[in-house]
């Protein structure tokens, strides 16, 4: 570490001027000689069955274009785990805003007013709405019992642990749905000819997935399918299975128009009809001795995942996975169970299934420490994992890691222990109580289990003609800095300058599948294909005698171009290797879990305002270690944007949900942070290269969504003494709950 | 509602055109006049994505029926680097990490000329006020926070 030139520098965001200029093109930026506009008729309940569709008077209906689920060549179907999730309803409706019919025209403003006038009648079937409603099972709406998917960890002797307890702790923890909120709404662009084929562009996370979920809904070869990304205004996950959704519809309409059609949400429609982030309930039971020692936990974790099965057994995966926290627990069972709900399917949201489990695990630890009567950071520091201990899955951890280090630096730059106490003398009575509060968390880097083996990912980088080297991944960019960190890779696997590198448009007819861009798989395992590739490159020049033992990024490029001129061609491509030594058992979840993990923790301040009980979170310090930090402008600029999502979850963003569908779709009344609510986010790294990641990298995404919620919840159940154990924590919610109690006498609240 | 004559200067240029009065600016940029820099996130008037200068004022353009436009000034990102060198706010948002999806970027970028032309060298408050109506979603806004200022330091040393 340390001599590199290129990685771990601040270089300039590769796509970085077009879009301070305003000169990037996103989906709406962009049309096509032709182009008409499609629009979407939803399902207006919960459940049932379609009886009459009518177009109603006043819209010149014989101008439209108007497409069912009859006009799917194909299977109707997105492909995602399962083949559940219908493109458009056949029969029968299983959540609100569901489709159910398409309509183009060349007027897009005409279109409201066309979906408005189409007027459906059901016969309406009894919905469930809730994971309780679910569990019941009296209704059953998916499958034969209302579960998608269960998992079981099981570690060491639970059941022997209870009796040499000398307390036993118990809780029940909740998360709320997370509307995603990136600025740029989902749309695409699709366009057929016999002779070419479909062609999509939009706004995506994973190319790859809607080309495998078009392909066999158009029965098309797959040659015949080309998907295209473009500029992406921010995805968050949110864009990683929906894509292939709107992709598929507006793929209809083009196929039967005969002409390029581009779809483009609206915020309520994106915010009403595309996925969220999975409502979770856990229930924790813990033995714990006196001292301080975990001895065992019985977790019950459970997720709402909506409508169809979609993620939702991968999110569940990823969450119970991480239910453990990062604490040895010599003893663990975990059960987990994703149920149906009669709500739009709920999805990939940054943290996936983590952010839930490490919520009510961390707030947990708080609680043990106040029932045992230890300071909540002692009582972690006596458990965390470290080198040679094992995870709930009996994960051995090889890397080094030390999370007691991590603490040790958060207390410090937080001024904890002295905070605490004060905050501990002056809030008796106070109008204004504080409060500061811990969180300690993992993130396993990659997919989870056999999951990298079975993506099997290539890249490739090549040269032009004209000597310009190139990066070919699928690997999307929508804002977090892949364009940039591979780049930088490839410049310093090259040694040459990181402005001779490009990387190629993310087109399925020009790159190999390197996967989808999710998971914190980015910089970990494709900047590892990457680097294998330029090494590849250079070796390929060498070997052909046209680069020497030392060269500048102009000989370079001349001897690429050289290569092309003789033999046409300079490419390179790598395959995923999975590190040596790793096991994973689908049946029993036990093994090697992640290939690595990244390591945090987070200290929030926050003040509870006892005459409105609005929360401000005073300064918040984030101290984790990530592997080799490829760029430190980005790498800061990923942790702060997680923080600042993590606080929105904790404290501001509730989706109102009235019988499946969000009734505060609009940025009116879901709420996110401005600038002026986020405090300070002090961001710090520990550095400890990995050594199966590129130039020592692990991933760094997710990681900042998982700490922030435990970490203010913890922080407020300090200030006030009670224990809140449930987010989204609104004003109105403290009100409830203190409201009664008045800490203010009355003739000082009025002014 | 019948087609309007409507005339605007936009980013120095004089423009005229037809639309519909009740229009929005943010449409007739994006679609009659093909300035695409500018942005819609909401449409409601929340998120600042569509901000523009109108006689340097600072606007949310979906807000903005084009009738009401007619006979003014407009500032749109487009229009921010005139010289083709990048502006200093430009400058300082990529060089300070201020930009990621860049989904909210023109509409911050216009806000923080706005406001450095308020406050030539804001503090905290003023910087975290003057951005209030402008939502990003990726980067927590320290980075915003920091290409402000650093703006503010180049705007000085110009």
């Amino acid at each position: 570490m340390g001599q590199e030139r290129i990685v771990g520098t601040p270089v300039l965001r590769k796509e970085g001027v077009a879009k301070v200029r305003g000169a990037a093109r996103y989906i709406d930026d962009i049309s096509l000689p032709d182009m008409i506009y499609g629009a979407t008729v939803r399902s207006s309940i919960p459940r049932g069955r379609i009886l009459k569709i009518e177009f109603g008077e006043g819209i010149p209906w014989g101008e439209f274009v108007i497409a069912s689920a009859k006009d799917i060549p194909g299977a109707n179907v997105i492909a995602m785990i399962n083949k559940d999730w219908p493109c458009l309803v056949e029969e029968q409706v299983n959540h609100p805003e569901e489709a159910i019919l398409l309509l183009a025209h060349p007027d897009r403003h005409l279109l409201p007013k066309a979906v408005a006038a189409v007027c459906i009648e059901y016969a309406a079937l009894p919905s469930v709405h809730s994971i309780e409603e679910s569990e019941r099972g009296d209704v059953v709406v998916w499958g034969e019992d209302n579960v998608f998917k269960k998992f079981l960890i099981e570690k060491g002797d639970v059941d022997a642990a209870w009796s040499q307890a000398d307390f036993i702790v118990e809780g029940e923890y909740s998360t709320g749905a997370q509307e995603h909120l990136y600025i740029e709404n989902n749309g695409v662009i699709a366009a057929y000819t016999p002779d070419e084929g479909l062609t999509i562009w939009g706004s995506m996370q994973c190319p790859f997935y809607v080309h495998k979920s078009l392909v066999l809904l158009t029965g098309l070869p797959e040659d015949k399918v080309r998907i295209i990304q473009v500029e992406t205004g921010g995805a968050f996950g949110g864009k990683e299975d929906y894509p292939s959704m709107i992709g598929a519809h507006a793929a209809l309409l083009a196929m039967k128009s005969g002409r390029p059609v581009k779809i483009m949400y609206d915020r309520m429609e994106d915010m009403v009809a595309t996925t969220k982030r999975h409502p979770s309930r856990t229930r924790i039971r813990s033995a714990v001795t006196k001292d301080g020692k975990l001895l065992a936990a019985e977790i019950d974790f459970a997720l709402d995942g909506g409508a169809y099965s979609t993620l939702s057994s991968t999110v569940l995966s990823r969450g119970t996975i991480h239910a453990g926290g990062p604490y040895c627990w010599p003893n663990i069972r975990v059960r987990s169970k994703a149920f149906a709900t009669n709500c739009p399917p709920h999805g990939a949201f940054r943290g996936f299934g983590a952010p839930q489990s490490l919520f009510a695990i961390e707030r947990h630890m708080d609680r043990v420490a106040h029932d045992i009567g230890m300071p909540p950071d002692e009582l972690r520091r006596r458990n965390f994992l470290r080198q040679g201990l094992t995870t709930s899955t009996g994960q051995v951890i090889r890397e080094p890691v030390d999370l007691g280090g991590l603490l040790s630096r958060a207390l410090t730059l937080s001024d904890y222990h002295m905070k605490r106490e004060r905050f501990d003398r002056g809030n008796a009575g106070a109008k204004k109580k504080k409060g500061i509060g811990i969180s300690a968390f993992l993130h396993g880097s990659g997919f989870t289990g056999s999951g990298e083996r079975y993506l099997n990912s290539v890249a490739a980088m090549d040269a032009t003609a004209d000597g310009k080297l190139r990066v070919l991944v699928s690997s999307t960019e929508f804002g977090q800095g892949t364009n940039t960190i591979l780049c930088q890779i490839a410049a310093e696997a090259l040694g040459i300058d990181y402005d001779a590198i490009e990387i190629a448009p993310p087109d399925t007819s020009l790159v190999p599948n390197t996967g989808p861009t999710v998971a914190s798989r980015t910089s970990m395992i494709v900047g590892k294909l990457v680097h294998s590739a330029a090494l590849g490159l250079k070796q390929t020049l060498q070997a052909a005698a046209l680069l020497g033992d030392n060269w500048t990024t102009r000989e370079f490029c001349e001897a690429a171009k050289a290569h092309v001129a003789k033999y046409g061609v300079l490419r390179s491509t790598s395959r995923y290797e999975p590190p040596p030594d790793v096991f994973w058992d689908d049946e029993k979840y036990r093994g090697e879990a992640y290939p690595a993990f990244a390591w945090a923790v987070y200290v929030a301040e926050v003040t509870v305002d006892m005459i409105t009980y609005g929360v401000t979170v005073d300064d918040f310090v984030a101290v984790q270690e990530v592997g080799r930090v490829l760029n430190p402008v980005l790498a800061t600029g990923q942790i702060e944007g997680g923080v600042a999502q993590g606080i929105g979850y904790a404290l501001y963003e509730k989706v109102q949900w009235e019988r499946g569908r969000m009734a505060n779709g609009q940025m009116t009344n879901y709420i996110i942070p401005t600038s002026q609510d986020i405090p300070p986010i002090r961001v710090y790294f520990e550095e400890t290269p990995f050594s199966h990641g590129a130039f020592g990298a692990k991933g760094i995404g997710e990681l900042p969504m998982d700490g922030p919620a435990p970490a203010i919840l913890n922080a407020v159940s300090h200030a006030t003494g009670e224990d809140f154990n449930a987010i989204p924590l609104l004003p109105e919610d403290i009100c409830l709950r203190l409201g009664l109690r008045p800490a203010v006498p009355a003739e000082e609240v009025a002014v | 509602m019948s087609l309007q004559f409507i005339s605007l200067v936009v980013n120095g240029e004089a423009r005229e055109l037809e639309a519909y009065p009740m229009e929005r600016l943010l449409d007739v940029l994006r679609d009659h006049l093909g300035l695409t820099g500018t942005k819609e996130g909401c449409g409601e008037g929340e998120c600042g994505a569509c901000s523009v200068l109108i006689n340097g004022e600072l606007v949310n353009s979906c807000l903005v029926p084009i009738a009401q436009a007619n006979g003014t000034e407009i500032v749109t990102i487009e229009g921010i680097a005139a010289s083709g060198q990048l502006h200093p706010a430009q400058r300082a948002f990529l060089e300070c990490g201020g930009a990621q999806c860049g989904m909210c970027t023109p509409g911050m970028i216009v806000a923080t000329v706005h406001l450095l032309k308020k406050y030539p060298q804001p503090d905290a408050e003023q910087i975290r006020e003057g951005l209030n109506g402008n939502l990003c979603r990726c980067t927590g806004y320290m980075r915003i926070f920091e290409a402000v200022e650093k703006a503010a330091a180049l705007e000085q040393a110009r």
